[in-house]
């Protein structure tokens, strides 16, 4: 079990990292502030590039939230005491699901939605994104998930 | 306050929350106005063109009001070494390129036709691709596209970051430094000004009138209407003259489409190419390989259940 419970967080952590970083990538930051400049960080500035990247990455995020739900569904091994963080993790990685999809399925050709509701899902994905990120770095600073150890404390 | 369009208002609630509104008074309202519905494309026809600017010109007095007004002096940028400042406020006469204050231009090709030496004079402008990359990956939706095919850019909204220039395969939007929500925002962090790009007289349109370049022309160039007939009629006219056509694939299709006597490989090499200046290369789709992934998704939560049900399976095999 533990060793499974590793293996979810190293896959969650570096998908999580691919993800985050193609999509801060979204925005024309990683050249004017030279990141890209850093040998082999040079696809950062690639619009297209980390478009796909950030699509590939979705879709093993996606497969992979699945199965850790329906996993949760079915196991229901102490994971009853969820605190409010975790709930608010939760939470907002369905909420990056959801606004991810409608945002793929805006990116297809097409007018399906009105440009404020783009708006709305452009500035609640990167909110969302934030929120789940900032929550991360809290636990990781506090020691609540070790990385590369195969333990996971309450 | 800008007022929400009636069609605008409908697809927000209908996206936000999921009302089927197809029966509904609100849908009927919306059919009132079946012409914004579908794409409109224009049709450029080469070889009526004589170069005369005219479109130019109207372009520019038509969309006066649009312009960028920049403060002075600008803020400091940070690092200025890669926030190039681009000023054209100063030189909002030029019309031999497109710059913020020129959103159509005329490109000049010395050809021979049937031979005979004759000089094709070439409107260009943006495209109004049929799935803009630079609507579709701007990050803050300060790009739209409307329902009748047409992509502009929100002056209110756009940062200047320049991504969509980055991503439209012609270059087309032009930025204008010192104008703008960046100044309200982090003026020296993030942004550096405002895109700007033929619009397609959205405002025009709206009101049922004629893009002010078509109105303008003497010469007919450019007619405008639904992008099956404007095909149709394209291709009409390529066979008549035994002719070329540009823009109906290009990107993935464009509602724009041009006909020429000429092949656009051969003016691609007699026109001016650069900054500011778009060339006529045929362009492959640039979405196309990321709506393909888009369409792959689908299999990822099924692998995901699949997945986690082939564990439960196993486990209770193990339990027994
Ligand atoms: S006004 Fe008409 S003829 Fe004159 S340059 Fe423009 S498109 Fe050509
Ligand atoms: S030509 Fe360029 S600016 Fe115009 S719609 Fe296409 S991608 Fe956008
Ligand atoms: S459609 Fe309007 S904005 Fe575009 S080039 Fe013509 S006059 Fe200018």
């Amino acid at each position: 079990m533990k060793k499974t419970l590793r293996i979810r967080n190293l896959i969650y952590f570096f998908t999580l990292f691919f993800i985050a970083l193609s999509g801060f990538a979204q925005m024309p930051i990683f050249k004017r502030y030279y990141i890209a400049d850093i040998p082999g960080l040079g696809w950062l500035a690639q619009f297209y590039v980390t478009h796909y990247i950030h699509y590939i990455s979705a879709v093993i995020f996606i497969g992979f939230a699945t199965y850790v739900m329906v996993d949760f569904f079915f196991v229901k091994i102490k994971y009853d005491k969820f605190s409010f963080v975790a709930y608010t993790k939760i939470a907002s990685i369905i909420g990056l699901i959801v606004t991810g999809t409608l945002m793929m399925i805006k990116n297809l050709s097409g007018t399906p939605f009105s440009a404020g509701f783009i708006i709305f899902l452009d500035i609640s994905h990167l909110g969302l994104c934030m929120i789940l990120i900032s929550l991360t770095a809290v636990d990781l600073i506090k020691g609540q998930i070790k990385l590369f150890s195969n333990e996971i404390t309450k | 306050m800008k007022k929400i369009s009636r069609r605008e208002f409908i697809k927000t609630s209908f996206a936000t929350a999921g009302t089927v509104v197809a029966s509904s008074g609100m849908a009927k309202a919306a059919n009132a106005v079946p012409r914004r519905e579908e794409p409109l494309a224009t049709l450029i026809d080469i070889s009526k063109c004589i170069g005369c600017e005219e479109c130019v010109f109207a372009c520019q007095e038509s969309n006066a009001t649009k312009f960028p007004k920049p403060k002075k002096p600008f803020p400091k940028m940070v690092p200025t070494s890669r926030v190039p400042v681009e000023d054209w406020s100063e030189k909002q006469d030029v019309t031999d390129r497109l710059t913020p204050y020129n959103w159509l231009y005329i490109q000049h090709a010395q050809v021979n036709v049937d031979g005979e030496e004759i000089e094709l004079t070439i409107p260009r402008r943006c495209m109004h691709c049929e799935n803009p990359p630079c609507v579709k990956l701007c990050p803050w939706g300060a790009a739209k596209q409307e329902d009748n095919g047409l992509s502009r850019i929100d002056s209110d909204l756009c940062l200047g970051g320049s991504k969509c220039k980055t991503v439209c395969p012609w270059d087309i939007p032009q930025r204008q430094t010192g104008t703008g929500l960046y100044l309200d925002l982090l003026p020296s962090m993030a942004g550096n000004g405002v895109m700007y790009k033929c619009d397609r007289c959205y405002d025009k349109l709206e009101n049922g009138e004629k893009p002010a370049c078509i109105e303008a022309c003497p010469e007919d160039v450019q007619i405008i209407g639904p992008r099956d007939e404007i095909l149709k009629q394209a291709h009409k006219i390529a066979k008549e003259i035994g002719g070329y056509i540009y823009g109906e694939h290009e990107n993935g299709g464009t509602n724009t489409i041009y006909v020429s006597p000429v092949p656009f490989d051969l003016l691609n090499k007699k026109i001016e190419t650069g900054v500011g200046k778009p060339h006529l290369f045929k362009v492959k789709d640039l979405m196309a390989d990321g709506t393909n992934i888009a369409k792959a998704m689908i299999i990822a939560p099924i692998a995901g259940v699949l997945a986690a049900l082939g564990k439960i399976h196993m486990q209770s095999k193990e339990k027994k």
